[in-house]
């Protein structure tokens, strides 16, 4: 059930993250406003994962703060978050969809009839009954995002969800992703896929070590980026 | 029981003393294994979750009391439930509920040590999970006890078969009252103090085929609702 | 009492579901015994008889007389039945019973093995054979357990002149249980041991095991009965208890126990008063 009260914009205000001896981000300033996808771009090990779990607010920050509409103490009833590898739940594909309707205050009435509609939503519904942790990659990840959006998040934050699938899986989690945004979810989606930008992609945020060095609407990033880094990842280049 | 008679004779007779005795064996240590489940269960996984100063010491006193003399337990519960102790009015002594009391407590211990382990390990895979879906507490203690239940069934078997199998704690508070509270073991303890060892070997064999049985049914279960829920 | 009425009622469903009839709990009492009159099934011989014509459920807690004499102390028994005179007259002292009643006896036999290591088979003198068996320290076995049986071991120690806390040896092995365990180590280490003669005759793991004295005057076992004092524990069911010990100490009662054989042989000598009452 969406909250009364907005949590966009999602701000990042001069966030650092330091675990130990190792800052993983650095001195961080981000908004993410509605509209269209915005994709968290960089290599492995930029602290993508980290930026994710902080707008979740699953961690917190070491330095700066991290906001909500304005709010710091944003409880996750309007957010969503997918995870790169999900857990599913020891139990069918409805019944982990239906754990996340309940979650998320969804009346007990009214929950097998939604089921359906997710599961339905991510191609799933002939596997219905069948247990969540025997189906494959992609379908976990379907069954993953239909329980995200079981939520009716304002934000829904995914984490590579198609890091190891093949592109027919692929694409089938790109379309549901896009229909959510269309409905006017925020999406807001690490990837290191440039392809993948130019299917989805409103904006970018492009993160090398931990710090933010580009953010721009998709087309700026991929035609004219203004950094060095930007340029080599755009060309295809490594970049450490 | 007279000097000819076998315990296989016994059941081919369908001798009635002795599913009494069955019966009552199977009552008390099911409803210890129940009542041990329904704290032990929630204990367990309050313990998994929960972080506070000590912790570690009393998770090290659980893991021992598993290993709790059945003796000690009976001679405590005999002290607490006798007429000079301090649940004297109870008059629970030489009860099926005395033995019902003495042996969940041999078996809570159990019971919720293993949850403790198993929970802890999903925890460890669920945290970030429930935790972004706002999942409170209680929930994600049901959630963890649910998704563990497989595993869960294993920590229930060993409880029952500790309390099924033994004679220490059910003797002391129980009394060995013929018809009363005399169970399994404690009828196999008392025909081999009378010498009749061909007969408390055949109660022995036939409180093992139980056993079985019971941990037979178990797996089936288990597997089954495994195939269905992954 | 709710915790008592869950937990009862939790137990009492489950056995209800077996179809266990209720128990009606006033009319059942607790008898605190010695081992030697369960094993002997003595209690299975004269209990249905005296349940029948009474509707009083007899529960019977075997121990050893010191543990029964014990559970009586505490108030966990109705009426204790046990066989160490002395000590039963302590109790009585102490008030935790106002009369002692004799009931019946039967006598201790000296078991030994066949091969007789002491050489003492067939004599009437258990003094001497005691004697014998210290002095060419043949196993022997000693309950150890304060019960009927073990105080009578002493007393007959003593008999023979020898204080047998200082007398004792590797030879002598107090194994701390009850008849039938005591009969089952000295059939496994072929080993003397005493034993009242009821359990005796229907232990059945004899192995290489005979009587190897009997019939001295200072073997003879009385059995009493005594209800504990309701004064000191007022849960005591004093009414239906003194039934019970009514009832052991009439004619009836007493013929009962004098009916009880096994393989011919009488178990026990009613000998109550018959002039009281």
């Amino acid at each position: 059930m969406r909250a009364a009260r907005s949590d966009l914009p999602l701000s990042l205000d001069d966030v650092s993250l330091i675990v130990g001896a190792t800052t993983i981000l650095d001195r961080v300033n981000l908004t993410i406003g509605p509209g269209a996808p915005t994709l968290i771009l960089g290599p492995n090990g930029s602290g993508k994962t980290s930026l994710l779990r902080l707008c979740m607010g699953l961690a917190s920050p070491s330095r700066g703060a991290v906001s909500w509409g304005g709010r710091t103490d944003g409880g996750p009833e309007s957010r969503a978050i997918l995870f790169q590898k999900p857990v599913m739940l020891r139990r069918s594909a409805a019944a982990n969809v239906a754990y996340g309707l309940a979650q998320a205050g969804c009346p007990r009435g009214l929950r097998a009839r939604r089921t359906e509609e997710l599961l339905d939503r991510v191609g799933l519904l002939a596997l219905a009954l069948r247990p969540a942790r025997r189906l494959s990659g992609g379908e976990q990840q379907r069954l993953a995002l239909a329980r995200a959006l079981a939520r009716q998040p304002e934000i829904l934050l995914l984490d590579e969800p198609t890091a190891s699938l093949d592109p027919a899986a692929t694409r089938f989690v790109e379309e549901i992703v896009r229909a959510a945004a269309h409905s006017g979810t925020k999406i807001v989606m690490a990837s290191h896929d440039l392809g993948q930008v130019r299917r989805l992609a409103g904006e970018v945020v492009f993160l090398v070590r931990g710090r933010v060095v580009e953010h721009a609407s998709a087309s700026d990033f991929l035609d004219r980026p203004s950094t060095p880094q930007a340029a080599a990842f755009v060309r295809g280049d490594l970049v450490l | 029981m007279s000097e000819t008679v076998s315990a296989w004779q016994l059941i081919a007779s369908g001798d009635a003393t002795l599913f009494a005795i069955v019966r009552l064996s199977l009552a008390v240590s099911l409803t210890a294994v129940a009542i041990a489940m329904v704290v032990g269960l929630p204990l367990g996984a309050i313990l998994a979750l929960t972080r506070f100063p000590g912790r570690s010491a009393v998770v090290v006193i659980l893991n021992g009391f598993m290993g709790l003399p059945p003796v000690v337990v009976g001679l405590t519960v005999y002290l607490l439930l006798s007429r000079s102790g301090p649940l004297g009015e109870l008059g629970l002594l030489f009860t099926p509920t005395a033995m019902v009391i003495a042996q969940a407590l041999l078996v809570l211990p159990i019971i919720a040590a293993l949850t403790r382990q198993t929970v802890e390990d999903l925890w460890h895979e669920y945290r970030e999970e429930l935790t972004a879906m706002g999942v409170g507490p209680t929930g994600q203690v049901a959630t963890l006890l649910w998704d563990s239940r497989f595993s869960l069934v294993t920590a229930l078997l060993a409880g029952f078969g500790r309390a099924a199998a033994e004679v220490g704690t059910v003797m002391i508070v129980g009394g060995n009252i013929d018809g009363f509270t005399r169970t399994m073991t404690t009828a196999i303890a008392l025909e081999t103090s009378k010498g009749n060892l061909p007969l408390a070997m055949g109660l022995g064999l036939i409180l093992i085929v139980l056993i079985l049985l019971i941990n037979a049914t178990a797996w089936g279960v288990r597997a089954w609702s495994e195939q269905r829920a992954g | 009492m709710p915790t008592r009425r869950t937990f009862s009622s939790l137990v009492m469903l489950l056995m209800l579901c077996g179809g266990t009839p209720a128990l009606a709990q006033d009319q059942a009492i607790v008898v605190a015994s010695t081992t030697s009159t369960q094993d002997s099934g003595l209690f299975d011989h004269i209990l249905p008889v005296f349940e029948a014509k009474t509707g009083i459920d007899v529960k019977v807690v075997a121990q050893g007389t010191g543990q029964a004499l014990d559970t009586g102390r505490r108030g966990d028994a109705d009426v204790v039945f046990v066989h160490a005179k002395a000590q039963e007259e302590k109790f009585v002292e102490e008030g935790f019973a106002t009369e002692r009643f004799d009931v019946m006896y039967n006598d201790f036999v000296l078991v030994g093995p066949k091969s007789d290591p002491a050489g003492i088979s067939g004599t009437k003198d258990i003094a001497a054979a005691l004697i014998e068996i210290r002095t060419r320290e043949a196993p022997f076995v000693s309950r150890g357990d304060k019960s009927g049986t073990h105080s009578a071991e002493i007393r007959l120690w003593k008999e023979a002149g020898l204080d047998i806390g200082t007398a004792k040896g590797q030879w002598y092995r107090e194994i701390g249980q009850g008849m039938g365990a005591a009969l089952n180590t000295a059939s496994a280490m072929n080993a003397y041991v005493l034993s009242d003669r009821a359990t005796w005759l229907s232990f059945r793991n004899r192995g290489d095991l005979g009587i190897v004295v009997e019939g001295d005057k200072r073997l003879f076992n009385q059995y009493g009965i005594m209800l504990v004092n309701p004064e000191k524990h007022p849960n005591v069911k004093a009414e239906a208890g003194q039934l019970f010990i009514e009832w052991l100490i009439s004619p009836e009662g007493q013929a009962s126990i004098g009916e009880y054989k096994i393989g011919g042989q009488q178990l026990f000598f009613p000998n109550a008063e018959q002039e009281r009452s």
